[in-house]
Parts: C-alpha cells; structure tokens; sequence
C-alpha cells in the first residue's frame, strides 16, 4: 500500500504545493474579521454567480493546457460570443437593434447557433496546432486579435443592449435559492468530469500531454484529439459568453477581455500542470474559486482597482513557478 | 602531488526508481588512456556526467591534481581542463565550426564601451586547433555540412581549445569507417603523448586492449575493479561485465518456427541516407535478431514499418495480405506491436498511472454502450499483467515513472498484449535495466515466441542476438547486408556483415 505516514517532509510538500491557496484562504479568513459583510450569504451569491462562467472558461483552457497547448484567444471568443447572443436576442421593440431583420427567436435556439458559429475558431485553432504545428501560444494569440478583429467590425464598434427580459432572466433568475448561472457551471463540470476520467478522448488527451510522442507510438491519434479539444474549448466560451452577455446586460468589444489569463491563472492554481499530462476538474473549480476570493477580498479591503491587476498578475506568475518548481526538483 | 590527475571517490547517484551509481570510483593517470567498461546500463555515462558537472552526485568526491573540487556544470569543467565528447553529439548544425569550437567561452576584445565577440581571433585560433586533430576544414564553414566523424573531430578540437587535462571520449567510434578509426586512434596517441589522461568508453573489445593502459570495469552502478590493459583477455572482460557464467544468462528456448507470416518487400525510406530496399520474413513462431553499428538504420527501418516514419516503396505483408501503414494506428490494426528504443522518450506516459499506462492502446476493448469506460474491466487486465509479468509496484494507481526500468518496460510490454498482436517488434527492449530484470524479459521474449507470435528484436548486445535469435539479419548503412543462423553467429560473422560499407 501507499506510504501515508505524516512526516515533516509531507507537510512541507503539501505546503508548497498548495501555497496559494493556503495564503488566500487565510487572507479572506482576515478579511472577514476586518470587514463586516463579508460573511453575509449576498457576498457568497455573488462569489457564485461571478464563478460560474470563469469555471466553465478554465474547463475549457484546461484541455489546452493538459496537452501542453494554451489558448490566448479564449477571452476574445467570450467577448464574441457575447457579442452574437446579444445581436440575436435584442428585443423586437428596441430602437438601436443592431440587426432589425432579426426574427424573435428563444434563447436556447440563440445559445445553439452561437456554440454551431465559435466551433469554426475551436475548430481552426485545433487545425493549425495538429497540422501545421504551430505553437499554441502563436496560433491563439493570431486568433486572439482575429476574433477582436471581427468582433469590432460586426458589432461596427457600438455597445449592444436592449435584450429580452428572457435573455437577461437567464442570468439573473433563480431555481430556488440556486441561481441558473451555477446550474450551467454544474452542468458543466459534470460532463468535464465524465468526459476526463471516462471516455477515451480524456485518457487520449493526458496521454498527450504526458508524452505526445509515446501516445502517438500507442497509437493516438493525436491531431484528431487536439482538434476535439480546441473546439471543446470553443464551444466551452460560447455558452460562458452567452452567459456573461447576458449577466452584464449588455456586450462589446471590450467583453471578455484578459478572461483567458484569469482562466489560465485559475487552472495553474487549481493543479493543472503546464508541463502536461496532469490536471483534475475539482482542481479547475478550486481555482477559480479562490482567485474570485482574492479578488473579492481586494474590494472589501478598498484596494484600487489598479492595484488589484497587479495583485492578480503577480498570483499567476507565482503560481506557475511554484508549479514547474515540482519538476525542477525531480532533475 | 598524488600520482593520480584525477579521482573519483564513492560515488552515488540515484535517479527516481533506480540508484545509477553505487560507489563507483575511478582513478586516472596523467597520460593514459584509461578504458572504462561495462554493459548498457552499467552506469558509465553516469559517472562521466558525473565528473563533467552534467549531474550532481549524491554523495562522493572528485580529487582533481591533489585538490578535492566540486564540479559545478560543464563551463567549470571546461575551465578546470575536463573534456567531454558525448556519445550523442550536441553540435548547432547552423553556426560555423569556429563558433561550435568556442560557444559560451568566444574569445572577447572591447570596443569603445562595448564588449564584443573577436571572430578574427576565434577563427585564428580555431585553424589552429583544427590542425592538430587533422582536420582540414574552413573553420567559417557551417558545422552541418560536415560527416558525424568530422563533427566529431570538432568536438576534440573543443576540448584541445580548452587545453585540456583530461578528455572523455563516450563511444567515440560508435558511428565510425575503419579508416576514420585509425585517423582517431592517432589523434588519442598524440594526446596522450603530451600528458592528457583519456576516459575512453567503448564496448568494442579490440579496439579497448589496442589502445588503452588500464581497464576499469563497472556492473550495476558499482566498482569492479581496475587492470593493466596488458594481459587482459576478452574473456576475463567480459566475464568481470557481465558478472556470472555466460551459459546462465538466457532461458532455454523452446519455440518451433513455422510457416513465414511476415513479410518486408524492398523497403525504402523517403530519406536517401536512411534505411533502402529491405527485403525480409519473420516465420511464426520465430526470433529474429537485427544486428549493427550504430547509424545502420537499424531503429528508422523497424520505426517505418510501424508507420513512425515516412517510407517512399515497399510491401509488407502479413499471411499474404498486403498491409496499409502510414501511421502507427494502422500497424496496431494489422496486429504489429512496437517497444520503441527509447523508453522515456517514445514509450512511457510518465505522470500517468499504470493502469493508465496499460489501458492507452486498447480503451476501445472496455467500453459500455459504446462510449464510456469500464474502470472495472482496465483495473482486472492491469492486475492480470501485473500478476503474469510479476511487476513490482504498490499499486495501479502508481505513476510509472517511479518503477525501475525493468517494471516500466514490463508495463510497456502489457500494453501490448492487452492488444493480442502477431508480431512484436522490440528496439533494444533491455536497454538501461538491471541484470536480474533482463533475465525476466527474455524469459517474456521466449514465452511470446513459443505462444506463435513473430518477434524482431534490435539489440546492440551481441551476446544478446547470440543467445536469443533463431536467426540474425545484420544491416549496414541502411541496408540489409545478410542473415545468420542463430546457432551458427558470433561476433566475427556479424561484425563482418555489419561492416561491409558500399
């Protein structure tokens, strides 16, 4: 059996390993002495809500992360999916509709056709990592700039608003105390869960990250399984664009921005390595979870807005030092 | 003064699943050339990484002229006068030869307030050393367009630049013509004549008791012993590598070969250079050994036909159905399993667990409903290979990256049969493991003959092709150059097929 002896060494290691989370966890435990609502269940509501489409943007990240991949474009494909769902669900008697030819259609039907729209980018993304072997990192930051590209000219720059209380309810509404945000991000993180530790496309896809040439030796097919992975990821920001468009009430070329590095930061803290192979979904939600804690304890300490950007970048870079430090080691 | 340039003393290095060095030690003369011994594995490049600052020993000392120093990394080696020509050569193909002789230590002049790289001297400089290894090349000249042997000769150069003390040569001549062995052998003599003490590496035993005064031999990690290299018999070397009768190290043998199955028909790489019109059969039932030098293609043959490489004419067959291979997915369809040479690089997903390990080739047996995972199922075939190949592991949930090299290539062995495949190709499949693990995997091989099953087997042992094969096809240079009956091979026979360049 497995050595589970409790020696120094192990608290050490456990220490290191989940040093940010420790220190953020003891961070809003101090906040909330300092600080007087910080305990109430409306703050906790609102850690939710602002949870939910970040958890479903790191679950999509994390495929591309675990194959040693990344995905620089996943905020700016937010945005645009933002963008779409807000053109297609303004409602008929809004003056400044951005497309008046737009039938009345029900959310669900908008939600589909903006997931069938972002599988193009996922699904060109995936191709010119597999195929044409261009890194990652090059290959979503070119996407980056094209998706804002065309997000700008099919929004021609304006803000959009004016949705259907519909569109607006699925955000804002509630399943009991259950706000339907969370139901998505549930939802979510089930089917992440089943499709990691369940099917073949996971195992194919820790397989790649651990060792892409041993998975292709195996047998992997290897480009097939990135590709599913990028138009995952795509599919994964449209609905958390969907929903973030219709929490804000409103979209643009701005929404989404600096998502993908929140997504990323999230995923590092939560254990996905980015040396590959390694990375759980109950890590992912940890993640995100406590970096919107240490953002919500920098508003109830009253930090500047501005400090809180560098705060957050500072954690990111942290984090994944900590993490390459543990195959440093191993050397 | 000790009479000693350099010692190395109780030595230990442990890599995660294997302890590499067990206090070694070596001992060099001002002067000599000192062989250093023992099989794949037996951690000879180890300790000269060791000595070279590419690895940190656990525990040990390095005694250099009289003075106990700490080696921090191969700059430091090089200022202290320690060379190091690897058996796998690091150049940068892109720069000149002059530059690949002085990267990370160009000589520098100033100009103005800046420091700058002076190519006039560099090149100056570089002419002179490339003359003293006979090397008559333009040191501005791109390193690429040289051979693996003048690449080589470069890097002694390297080493002469650095006025050297002690040189490590790694298998120098693994790659090399007769001829350019002799230009080598001269270069070795002159140094030792001005004072240099030479580690020399090498399994080739002709080559060891011509050229060096002393023989240090190491099995396991650990320190046998040193000799004078006069009087020393091949059979005393080899008996004092190996460390037991050599009668014992294979299991009998017991398959029948049958009737051909597989069948390789003028098979040619898209790369000239690489492996052209090899024709063979492997019966049912049957070992066939692949023998060679290194750089015989021996790996990108076997790699092509697994669908790893890309291959411009050829058929293979197999029970007279001609196979479609471009990828290694199509050979796994037609039945072909593959243990590639190198295990860390090619084989192992290293931080997943071995059931993960076990299951990656053949997820598509253990599905329900034709998309979901039968955890069940992968955990009996894990404890199933685990109980019939004996691997030594806490549990299935253990990262293969943490068994020794023997359990990794077992667990790598299980993924393929959990395939149930009719010919297994196996690329040095005991490289790096321990003497009692390869006993093991032989008794594997053997069993898997017996069984019917087709097996090719490169190896670079040739005790290992002796005592395993039905029959040894030898290459040279990318072609097939002759079989030998297992019974009838030995070292000379197949030295002499593996050396018939064009």
């Amino acid at each position: 059996m497995e050595n589970r002896k409790i020696t120094t060494k192990t608290v050490k290691n456990f220490l290191s390993n989940n040093a940010i989370i420790i220190l953020i966890l003891c961070l809003a435990i101090f906040v909330g002495f300092v600080a007087d609502n910080f305990w109430k269940p409306a703050n906790f509501k609102n850690l939710i809500i602002n949870m939910s489409p970040r958890f479903i943007i790191a679950c999509g990240v994390s495929g591309c992360l675990i194959t040693k991949g990344t995905d620089l474009s996943a905020g700016r494909q937010v945005g645009l999916s933002a963008c779409l769902a807000a053109m297609m669900l303004q409602s008929v008697d809004y003056a400044a509709r951005a497309l008046p030819w737009m039938p009345d259609i029900p959310w669900p039907v908008a939600l589909v056709l903006v997931v069938l729209i972002m599988c193009v980018f996922g699904a060109i993304n995936g191709c010119v990592i597999a195929f044409l072997k261009v890194p990652p990192f090059i290959a979503t930051l070119g996407m980056q700039t094209i998706v804002y590209g065309l997000c700008s000219v099919i929004t021609g720059n304006d803000p959009l608003g004016g949705f259907k209380s519909s569109y607006s309810q699925v955000a804002l509404g509630a399943l009991g105390p259950i706000p339907y945000l969370a139901i998505f991000a549930v939802l979510v993180g089930v089917y992440m869960l089943f499709l990691y530790n369940k099917t073949r496309h996971g195992k194919y896809m820790y397989a790649i990250g651990g060792n892409e040439n041993a998975a292709q030796v195996a047998g992997v097919n290897v480009p097939a399984t990135i590709i599913r992975i990028y138009v995952l990821a795509s599919i994964l920001y449209a609905v958390a664009g969907f929903l973030v468009g219709a929490k804000a009430g409103g979209a643009s070329t701005a929404t989404g921005l600096g998502y993908e590095l929140e997504a990323i930061a999230a995923c590092t803290i939560g254990g996905v390595s980015t040396n590959g192979g390694v990375g759980k979904v109950g890590g992912i939600l940890i993640g995100v979870m406590v970096f919107e804690v240490l953002k919500i304890c920098l508003q109830f300490l009253r930090v500047d807005p501005a400090y809180t950007f560098i705060a957050q970048g500072l954690v990111i870079i942290v984090a994944v030092a900590l993490d390459l430090r543990k195959y440093l080691a191993k050397k | 003064m000790s009479e000693y340039r350099l010692e190395m003393r109780d030595v230990v290095k442990t890599f995660p699943g294997v302890k590499a060095l067990n206090h070694a030690q070596l001992k060099l003369r001002p002067g000599t050339v000192h062989a250093l011994m023992g099989e794949n594995g037996a951690g000879k490049s180890t300790l000269m990484k060791c000595m070279f600052g590419i690895y940190h020993m656990d525990e040990g000392e390095v005694v250099y002229e009289g003075q106990k120093v700490q080696i921090k990394g191969p700059l430091d080696a090089l200022n202290r006068g320690i060379a190091m020509v690897h058996q796998e050569l690091q150049p940068i193909p892109e720069r000149s030869i002059g530059e690949n002789i002085y990267v990370g230590r160009y000589p520098t002049k100033r100009v103005g307030p800046f420091v700058t790289v002076d190519h006039e001297k560099m090149y100056q400089d570089a002419a002179v050393v490339l003359k003293e290894v006979h090397l008559n090349y333009d040191p501005k000249a791109k390193l690429g367009t040289l051979s693996v042997s003048q690449m080589q000769l470069v890097e002694i150069a390297k080493a002469v630049s650095a006025d050297c003390k002690v040189l490590i040569l790694d298998e120098p001549t693994s790659s090399l013509t007769a001829a350019e062995v002799e230009a080598l052998f001269t270069i070795v003599n002159e140094l030792r004549q001005k004072g240099v003490s030479i580690v020399y590496i090498s399994h080739k035993m002709d080559e060891i008791l011509r050229i060096s005064d002393e023989v240090t031999i190491m099995r396991d990690g650990q320190y046998i012993g040193t000799w004078d290299a006069k009087g020393l018999t091949t059979d005393f070397i080899i008996t004092k590598m190996v460390g037991r009768e050599l009668s014992n190290l294979y299991p009998p043998r017991s398959n029948v070969p049958g009737e051909v199955v597989f069948e390789v028909e003028d098979f040619t790489s898209i790369n000239p250079k690489s492996f052209r019109h090899a024709s063979f059969q492997v019966r049912k039932g049957e070992i066939l050994g692949v023998a060679g030098l290194v750089g015989a293609q021996r790996t990108e043959l076997m790699e092509g036909l697994f669908g790893l490489r890309c291959h411009s004419a050829g058929r293979i067959t197999y029970k007279g159905k001609e196979l479609k291979i471009n990828q290694p997915k199509q050979a796994i369809d037609s039945g072909i399993a593959m243990l590639t040479e190198d295990r860390r690089a090619t084989g192992i997903l290293g931080v997943l667990s071995i059931a993960d390990n076990v299951s990656i080739a053949s997820l598509n047996q253990y599905l329900i409903g034709g998309f979901m995972l039968d955890d069940g199922k992968i955990e009996q075939l894990v404890r199933d290979n685990v109980a019939k190949l004996s691997i030594k592991t806490p549990s299935s949930k253990t990262l293969i990256q943490s068994l020794s090299g023997g359990n990794q290539q077992k667990v790598l062995i299980s993924r393929w049969l959990a395939n149930n495949p009719d010919v297994f190709i196996l690329d040095e499949p005991t490289r790096g493991i321990d003497v009692g693990a390869k006993y093991e995997i032989y008794c594997i091989i053997a069993e898997l003959a017996k069984q019917g099953k087709s097996v090719i087997m490169i190896s670079s042992e040739m005790s290992e092709l002796i005592g395993m094969s039905d029959r040894i096809m030898v290459m040279c240079d990318g072609r097939v150059t002759g079989f030998i009956d297992g019974k009838e091979a030995n070292q000379e026979n197949i030295m002499a097929l593996a050396t018939q360049f064009e």
